[in-house]
């Protein structure tokens, strides 16, 4: 068997680990929960959040990892053949997320490109759709290719293929060290200067005001959980893979606790620096900062695109902000590449230079879907079908199979152990209660309203090809290759003394 | 901005900031 491949340095794990957790919805998601949900008081809920299952769930993943050495299926189906099959639904629902992300991180490149000359003029909008992406009516309708956005994309993927054909030190750990310190660096210079142009305050204002009255209501608080869950690249294989790469003598739990820390906080300057623009912007054009407020892509290619063209240095902010988008999104998705390539490593005893090939060769060729002029409304529904029952049901499971069906109380042991701090009762309380009544409460709400209306008014042929079949697929797909004659070899049940009843 | 947005700006970046320094800390301290 091959030795495994170990990271190089504590700070290269966390780098990485934070380049995981840190993606897009940092930037573009985040703000507007937090407006959108009490402003200033949604940062209670946010931050309980975040002690009560961020920290928890994260400390789970990497005490998993380190223990069982192995990716999401292999350590699943060392524990018990049973639930082999929830490993690779894991990998494959990262599978399809790299699939499309690769796809906005492209725009972004494109768009870093055009911010030098604000290349999409005076009406961003009408660019944006009809001239870039050449957006057809509906998803069903794919439209024809566009070569810039399938260039872009292929750029995208050739970074993470380079990243991760590279091997874990040489790669993965070599592009994070370098992308971190810039995203930070980005993102501060962005703030330094946003924060002193006339009406980011009123901006921040409409951020941070706090409405009490939001944290009475339940669906303000299953959103902070939500944004946590998502926001962290748990539950779906990433963390378990790169916490498998850890050395035997690591800190598990301070590891951990930092890397949602800083995730957190980094969330937190992303509302700093769109909250200062779109206070800019609300002031430039006259009008509230609640008519200008925007989130996700409509935020990213078009609300921003129209601030930067008030702004005294267009090039500056036009620069700054999509190069950090670039670099939030890659350093993600190589993480997303990596949690594939390193389940196909260990199943098929590949090398990682092959893995590497086939995952991105075949990634690459599902993306180019997306990059078609039906690309953004396919992307659309697959994004929200994948995270919404994909990712929460991933997670879901795992926490249930963890906390409820094994034995906590050992992979506490073994957590403490080599950690700089202990975690005892209220983490098995949060893993065991907190956690899965939260994501349960999630995946009914998600059930019930996409079983009583059509995401986004979408055709029901659009929505049972693009969103319950993948889904479907993928569940299928993972009982297939997780079956008696296809199992892990030779590492099935060795790790079943960690089951609580065989 | 008024004091209440203020206040929940610093609560904000400081649990989560003021958090990451402290496990940085411990981390740089069990190295010495």
């Amino acid at each position: 068997m091959q030795k495994r491949e170990t990271w190089s340095s504590r700070t290269g794990f966390i780098l990485a680990a934070v380049g995981s957790a840190i993606g897009l919805g940092n930037i573009w998601r985040f703000p507007y929960m937090a407006y959108d949900n009490g402003g200033g008081a949604f940062l209670i809920p946010y931050i309980i959040a975040m002690l009560t299952v961020g920290i928890p769930f994260m400390i789970m993943e990497f005490g998993l990892g380190h223990k069982f050495r192995g990716s999401a299926p292999r350590i699943f189906s060392s524990i018990s053949r049973r639930w082999e099959w929830l490993g690779w639904f894991q990998m494959l629902v990262a599978f399809v997320i790299s699939t499309y992300y690769v796809v906005v991180v492209g725009w972004a490149i494109c768009y870093f490109i055009f911010s030098f000359t604000q290349a999409w003029g005076t009406s961003p909008s009408d660019f944006f759709f009809k001239d870039y992406l050449h957006l057809t009516g509906s998803p069903l309708d794919m439209g024809g290719f566009n070569w810039p956005i399938l260039g872009a994309t292929a750029l995208a993927w050739v970074v993470s293929f380079i990243a991760v054909f590279s091997g874990v030190r040489g790669g993965v750990e070599r592009l994070n060290k370098v992308f971190m310190p810039l995203l930070f660096l980005l993102v501060l210079a962005f703030i330094g200067r946003t924060l002193m142009l006339p009406g980011a305050a009123e901006g921040l204002q409409w951020l941070f005001r706090p409405d009490f009255s939001a944290i009475m209501n339940h669906q303000v608080w299953a959103d902070a959980y939500g944004q946590i869950f998502y926001s962290l690249s748990i539950g779906f294989s990433i963390m378990l893979a790169y916490s498998s790469y850890l050395p035997k003598k690591s800190d598990i739990n301070n590891n951990a606790t930092m890397t949602v820390f800083i995730n957190c906080g980094f969330s937190m300057l992303g509302g700093l620096m769109i909250f200062g623009v779109l206070g800019y912007m609300a002031v430039q054009k006259g009008v509230a900062v609640s008519e200008v407020v925007s989130s996700g892509v409509g935020l990213a290619f078009i609300t921003l695109p129209t601030a930067i063209n008030l702004m005294p240095m267009p090039v500056f902010f036009g620069v700054l902000f999509f190069l950090a988008l670039t670099v939030a999104g890659m350093s993600s998705h190589v993480s997303l590449t990596e949690a594939v390539v390193s389940t196909i490593v260990d199943k098929l005893a590949m090398s990682r230079k092959g893995a590497a090939s086939v995952v991105c060769g075949l990634g690459f060729l599902v993306s180019i879907a997306f990059t078609m002029g039906g690309g953004l409304l396919l992307l659309d529904i697959v994004d929200h079908f994948i995270n919404n029952f994909g990712v929460l049901s991933c997670g879901l499971l795992e926490i249930i199979m963890i906390s409820w069906f094994c034995k906590l109380d050992e992979l506490q042991g073994h957590a403490n152990a080599t950690s700089e701090f202990s975690v005892g009762a209220i983490w098995q309380f949060c893993l065991r209660f907190v956690a899965p009544i939260m994501m349960t409460y999630m995946v009914v709400m998600n059930f019930y309203t996409d079983l009583n209306k059509n995401y986004g008014d979408y055709p029901d042929a659009a929505i049972m090809s693009f969103g319950w079949a993948i889904l479907g697929v993928c569940l299928v797909l993972a009982f297939v290759v997780s079956s008696k004659e296809m199992a892990f070899a030779g590492h099935t049940g060795v790790n079943g003394n960690f089951l609580r009843r065989r | 901005m008024t004091t209440g947005a203020v206040i929940m700006m610093v609560i904000g970046l400081g649990i989560t900031w003021g958090g990451a320094s402290l496990c940085i800390r411990k981390a740089i301290n069990s190295q010495k």
